[in-house]
């Protein structure tokens, strides 16, 4: 589930929250945070524009990843930043959710595409990638102008409707890839500890990527349903009554 | 003597549920909730909450409907808490469960690890020494469940019952693997490292007995009172004085030690989580000691002295 999406609140320098309050941020912050998203608006555009020049000129996706590779790597690490925002306040949403929504896409960047350089040419990226570039491109614009409070209702509706097309996509396209990566990893053993040694552990790159694929099962209908509840929500004022703990 | 009238309310719906009339003034909690059992016999009084608002404090079992701030028609939300499960319960079966698991990993029971090392042993010393800690610190507990422990609460959400022994059967399942296995490497520092990690672990295990068997002093069987606790003649309780949780503090204790003994790093991991754990447990209680007790000794921080 590399997918961003997050829950209503977002980003604003005054913020609706779920129960009606509104919330100031102070101006830096707001100031920050506006700089923050326009410039990763920026930077996704800049990403997507590439992806179709090289596929205009070349004709083929096989290159590709290698060609964008620096951009993407930069933004998407700069997105660990939106942890931060979290933690210190300035954005009103868990700490834990953007934690490990950030922390999907660094491991899919880093720990597969990256690693593995066979499957770079591999259909399943080109799916994520875009996918990817149209949903930041998408949310990173909805934050700036909602932040200038001056949010296009065509914006709104792409943020809460996309995601419905593009979330099972994008999820398709990192099982797939992650999915290509498993024999290569296997041949090589790679980021894998064996026994025997000092610290009596072992741990085997293989078999966890299989339980990282087995654990999409039980969160992304999760992330899934959230999303479409926030987009009842939002879009048609619907009051959601949250089931008790 | 006047009777009450006690009406029980959804506490979502606002619905009516049961109507009480000629309800005694002492009247408890607790007989009005086996009164509302007998209308709706599948709300057994465990998983009753009853407030006097909907989203309020839920009142407790020994509280007397007259000194409530009640009228002579008391109005009543509840809530239901879920299927419950007894304490007791649940910390045989979380505990019975490492005890058992380890012994499978020790004996090298079949389908754990290669055909060649099924029912083979291990030819390191402190394997067994490991065992003999691990299942002795598992027996304590078990026997201190059935013996020691007094409970406040006589349950707890049945869903907690998988939760923990994922967790402690998952953990103990992981650990004994490793140090079970027939490639298992002794730690690095001999015996003086084994010497030294037992008698931590067993100064430990000591003292953690020692606290619950002093925190089951403080009060009378069948009671639920809470007072402070207080060093007393045994050297292991002398830690009341700088630590609320004394008890968590010989536990962490006692984990390090099987950690130094057995020089494995899921052992040190689950010390680790174990020890966030009851760092959050112990702070709350040392906030409920110091809400409830004015004269609480300042000197006491909740699980680590001086630090945390």
């Amino acid at each position: 589930m590399a997918s961003s999406e997050e829950d209503g609140s977002g980003n604003g320098s005054v913020e609706e929250k779920e129960n009606g309050k509104k919330r100031s941020l102070g101006a830096l912050a707001t100031a920050w945070l506006i700089f923050y998203n326009i410039a990763m608006t920026a930077g996704w555009l800049v990403l997507g524009i590439a992806m179709a020049r090289f596929y205009i000129q070349r004709g083929t996706h096989r290159g590709l990843f290698r060609s964008v590779q620096k951009i993407l790597k930069f933004f998407q690490t700069f997105a660990l930043l939106e942890v931060v925002h979290c933690a210190v306040g300035i954005v009103h949403t868990s700490v834990l959710v953007t934690g490990v929504q950030v922390s999907s896409r660094i491991f899919m960047v880093w720990f597969i595409a990256h690693s593995i350089k066979q499957i770079q040419n591999e259909e399943s990226v080109i799916l994520f990638l875009v996918v990817w570039t149209v949903t930041e491109i998408t949310r990173y614009s909805f934050y700036t102008f909602n932040l200038l409070n001056h949010l296009p209702y065509f914006i709104k509706w792409a943020r809460y409707n996309f995601f419905i097309i593009l979330y099972p996509a994008g999820v398709a396209g990192e099982l797939l890839t992650i999915y290509a990566a498993l024999p290569y990893v296997k041949k090589t053993g790679m980021y894998s500890l064996r026994l025997p040694n000092k610290y009596n552990v072992s741990f085997d790159y293989y078999y966890f990527l299989i339980i990282v694929m087995f654990s999409y099962i039980p969160l992304f209908p999760q992330l899934y349903l959230h999303m479409l509840r926030q987009r009842r929500k939002v879009l048609h004022g619907e009051v959601i009554v949250e089931k008790d703990d | 003597m006047k009777h009450y009238e006690v009406e029980i309310l959804d506490a979502k719906t606002r619905e009516k549920l049961c109507f009480l009339d000629k309800v005694e003034p002492q009247a408890t909690i607790a007989e009005i909730k086996n009164l509302f059992t007998k209308t709706h016999p599948q709300w057994y009084p465990a998983r009753q909450s009853l407030r006097l608002e909907p989203k309020g404090r839920s009142l407790k079992d020994e509280d007397v409907l007259q000194s409530l701030p009640v009228g002579t028609t008391a109005t009543f939300y509840f809530r239901d808490l879920g299927a419950q499960i007894s304490w007791v319960t649940v910390f045989l079966t979380e505990y019975a469960g490492p005890l058992l698991i380890y012994l499978l990993f020790y004996f090298r029971v079949p389908f754990l690890y290669g055909p060649r090392y099924d029912f083979t042993a291990s030819r390191h010393a402190v394997v067994h020494l490991a065992c003999a800690c691990h299942s002795f610190h598992y027996i304590k507990r078990l026997l201190e469940t059935l013996f020691v422990h007094r409970f406040s609460h006589g349950t707890m959400p049945l869903r907690n019952i998988f939760k923990n022994c994922t967790y402690y059967w998952g953990f103990a399942a992981w650990m004994a693997y490793y140090i079970n296995h027939p490639l298992y490497t002794p730690p690095a520092y001999g015996d003086e490292q084994v010497k030294l990690a037992l008698a931590v672990f067993l100064f430990c295990q000591l003292g953690n007995f020692s606290i619950h068997v002093a925190l089951r002093n403080l009060r009378p069987a069948g009671s639920k009172t809470r007072k402070i606790p207080y060093p007393t003649r045994n050297p292991f309780t002398w830690l009341f004085l700088l630590v609320s949780c004394p008890n968590y503090t010989y536990e962490v204790g006692s984990w390090i030690g099987f950690t130094i003994m057995t020089q494995c790093l899921p052992v040190a991991l689950f010390s680790l989580v174990g020890f966030v754990q009851m760092a959050i447990w112990a702070q709350g209680k040392h906030r409920s000691y110091l809400r409830e007790f004015r004269d609480y000794p300042p000197l006491r921080s909740p699980i680590v002295p001086f630090l945390l």
